[in-house]
């Protein structure tokens, strides 16, 4: 029988062209079956694609109690790859039952060869397994419920602050107080201004397509003015400062919350609800309002400038039209909807921020979840106010 | 000293921004295979002349020479290039927070080696090894430990087996016995990878222990002040300033000591 064990390490490997630099990897293992020698020749760099396997079952020839030896006396240059091949050489030897002796490596490999473990951490990713549907539906249930009395407590907080606010005794910063103003409102001009704009301008386009048809033109400044004022100018301004402040809410605080700036308040004994909630809330809540009433003569000035420049309306009798189709309830009723809009949309994107995770990527979930919950419920919020105006009769 | 044992050259660099003055005249030559300590008391701008040498802050005099080639005369793309001969440790560890700590690391081998995916997962469990981190490879960085964080980080600034190193504050933050476990990885890695190591901190015990050069910046004058091992400069220094910092000397306020 042959005195040593030959292993060929891969097909492509060898025979190594002494022209071509760098040279390939090779490992030939040689001694006898007691005492297996592992030879090592080549450059082992990640670069030059010198990542050799070792067969985990490459050393069970070996008579177990033997000694691993190696000679590496003709590596011309190794990194990671090197050590990479060694590790699985160790576990292979570990397996095999072998002594691991790694005397004939170079010095720092074996340093760095002594850092690692014997053998890779398992992959445990697939672990976990999903509960029954059972309990997982029981669990959302009571998420639910938890949430729902912690948003109601976060707002009758808020809702506490605001009245102290009146009386001076608040904690809130009115420095604070102003920057959100401004943030939320004045800021906020152009992009609501632009939109509604177009939403008349459109509404007018369809409406004079299909009123030309009645010869009823001159009602398209009813349908403008009303479709603006109760619903669509509530609504579309609520949905831009969904986007623009919720979101800007909700990632502030969650940044904060990983910047530990939140924890440093709470420490301070400083309430959260006061120093970020409350200017939060009150300013969205006093400035989407306003910028609702804005939003809408916007929009009838949108529809306006279509109807007068594409129809024989003329302008002083669309302005009058307007005036007597569109009553004064129609306004305080898309009023008091942005106020409840603007409250809802507040809160539900600083709790979004408050119960954030810590990390970068949890910002921007805060933020998306933010927008889309903002979006999402006062859309539902609108058509609750519909059904109560309805039974209501306003 | 010989042209080839040195990796990167600074000279007369100046460093500011806007009309602030961070630092002027820093020229120092980094030799291959040592470990170059930047000191100086805080806000001095070691942590911005890490960021000129790596690429995230222009100098506003001075050059920094790679080799042979002045580093911010080179184009985005050339630059990028060199820097993939280097690999940082950023003083919070900066992992990307949406991935596990196994796709960090992996992270700059799938950009810029052609390696399979397997070889990769390989050399991934292989560098999360040298720091002891084999376990947490599926692991959120949200889910491990500060130090841990920082181990993950180095795991990840050696994945391409750079051949300079540069950790910034390597141990804020970590306790005395994983921090000097930290400058024993620090010396292996730089035994067994070859690399040369830059390493800004005023962790005085890890300096004196592992670092064999470096430069020292005064926040006052805006210069450095002393070169040499942190050693040499804790024993032979007779710079007041360098002097008061080797020694731990508060000259500014009394509690410095008892803060640790």
């Amino acid at each position: 029988m042959s005195p040593h064990i030959m292993t060929d390490p891969h097909p492509h490997a060898a025979p190594p062209h002494p022209a071509q630099t760098p040279e390939k990897p090779v490992w030939t293992l040689e001694g006898d079956s007691s005492a297996p020698r592992l030879v090592l020749r080549g450059s082992w760099s990640v670069q030059d694609g010198g990542m050799a396997p070792f067969p985990p079952d490459g050393l069970t020839q070996a008579q177990s109690h033997g000694t691993l030896t190696f000679d590496s006396q003709g590596v011309s240059g190794w990194d990671s790859a090197f050590i990479a091949f060694l590790w699985d050489v160790k576990q292979a030897a570990s397996h095999a039952g072998l002594q691991f002796d790694p005397y004939g490596l170079p010095a720092s490999a074996q340093r760095l060869l002594a850092l690692l473990p014997d053998a890779p951490a398992p992959n445990k990713a697939a672990d976990r397994k999903k509960p029954p549907l059972l309990e997982r539906v029981g669990d959302k249930s009571l998420n639910v419920l938890n949430e729902t009395g912690t948003v109601t407590e976060l707002a009758l907080e808020t809702a506490q602050g605001a009245c102290k606010t009146l009386t001076g005794k608040s904690g809130m910063r009115l420095k604070d107080l102003a920057t959100d103003i401004w943030n939320a409102g004045p800021s906020a001009l152009l992009i609501v201004g632009v939109v509604n704009f177009l939403v008349g301008a459109i509404l007018a386009f369809v409406g004079l397509v299909e009123l030309r048809r009645f010869a009823a033109e001159i009602y398209v400044a009813n349908l403008v003015g009303i479709a603006c004022a109760r619903e669509i100018s509530a609504i579309m301004t609520a949905i831009v400062m969904a986007g623009r402040t919720g979101g800007a809410y909700a990632a502030r605080i969650s940044t904060m919350l990983g910047n530990e700036e939140i924890d440093a308040l709470q420490v301070f004994g400083i309430p959260v609800s006061s120093y970020i909630l409350l200017p939060s809330i009150l300013s969205l809540g006093l400035m989407m309002p306003l910028l609702y009433i804005y939003g809408t003569l916007i929009a009838i000035f949108g529809g306006f400038v279509v109807s007068v420049s594409m129809m024989d309306i003329s302008p002083l009798g669309y302005l009058n039209t307007t005036f007597e189709g569109v009553s004064l309830t129609e306004f305080v009723f898309g009023f008091v909807k942005s106020f409840f809009f603007a409250s809802f949309i507040a809160l539900a994107a600083c709790r979004v921020g408050l119960r954030a995770g810590r990390s970068a990527a949890d910002v921007g979930i805060a933020a998306t979840r933010a927008v889309v919950i903002g979006i999402v419920g006062v859309i539902a919020m609108d058509a609750i106010f519909a059904v109560m105006a309805t039974v209501l009769g306003i | 000293m010989n042209a080839a044992d040195t990796i990167i050259s600074v000279r007369d660099l100046g460093l500011s921004f806007g009309p602030k003055v961070i630092q002027q005249n820093v020229s120092f030559d980094l030799k291959r295979g040592s470990i170059f300590a930047v000191m100086g008391g805080s806000g001095c701008g070691k942590s911005t002349l890490l960021k000129s040498m790596i690429g995230l802050l222009r100098p506003t005099a001075g050059q920094i020479l790679v080799g042979q080639e002045d580093y911010w005369a080179q184009n985005d793309k050339r630059r990028t290039e060199i820097n993939h001969r280097f690999g940082v440790l950023f003083q919070s560890a900066a992992l990307w927070s949406s991935m596990t700590v196994g796709e960090n690391v992996a992270l700059p081998m799938e950009m810029f080696t052609p390696l399979p995916p397997d070889v990769i997962r390989r050399l991934v469990e292989l560098k999360l090894g040298f720091v002891g981190m084999e376990q947490a490879i599926d692991l959120m960085p949200s889910e491990i430990s500060g130090g841990m964080r920082k181990r993950a980080g180095l795991a990840r600034a050696i994945a391409l087996d750079p051949d300079i190193l540069f950790f910034d504050e390597p141990s804020a933050g970590l306790d005395p016995i994983t921090s000097a476990r930290l400058d024993d990885l620090i010396l292996t890695l730089r035994d067994g990878l070859g690399a040369t190591i830059v390493i800004v901190s005023h962790e005085l015990p890890s300096l004196f222990a592992i670092a064999d050069d470096g430069i020292f910046l005064d926040a006052k004058t805006h210069t450095p002040i002393a070169r040499g091992a942190p050693r040499d400069l804790r024993d032979h220094c007779t710079i007041p300033e360098v002097m008061a910092f080797m020694n731990r000397q508060a000259e500014i306020s009394p509690t410095d000591e008892t803060k640790g």
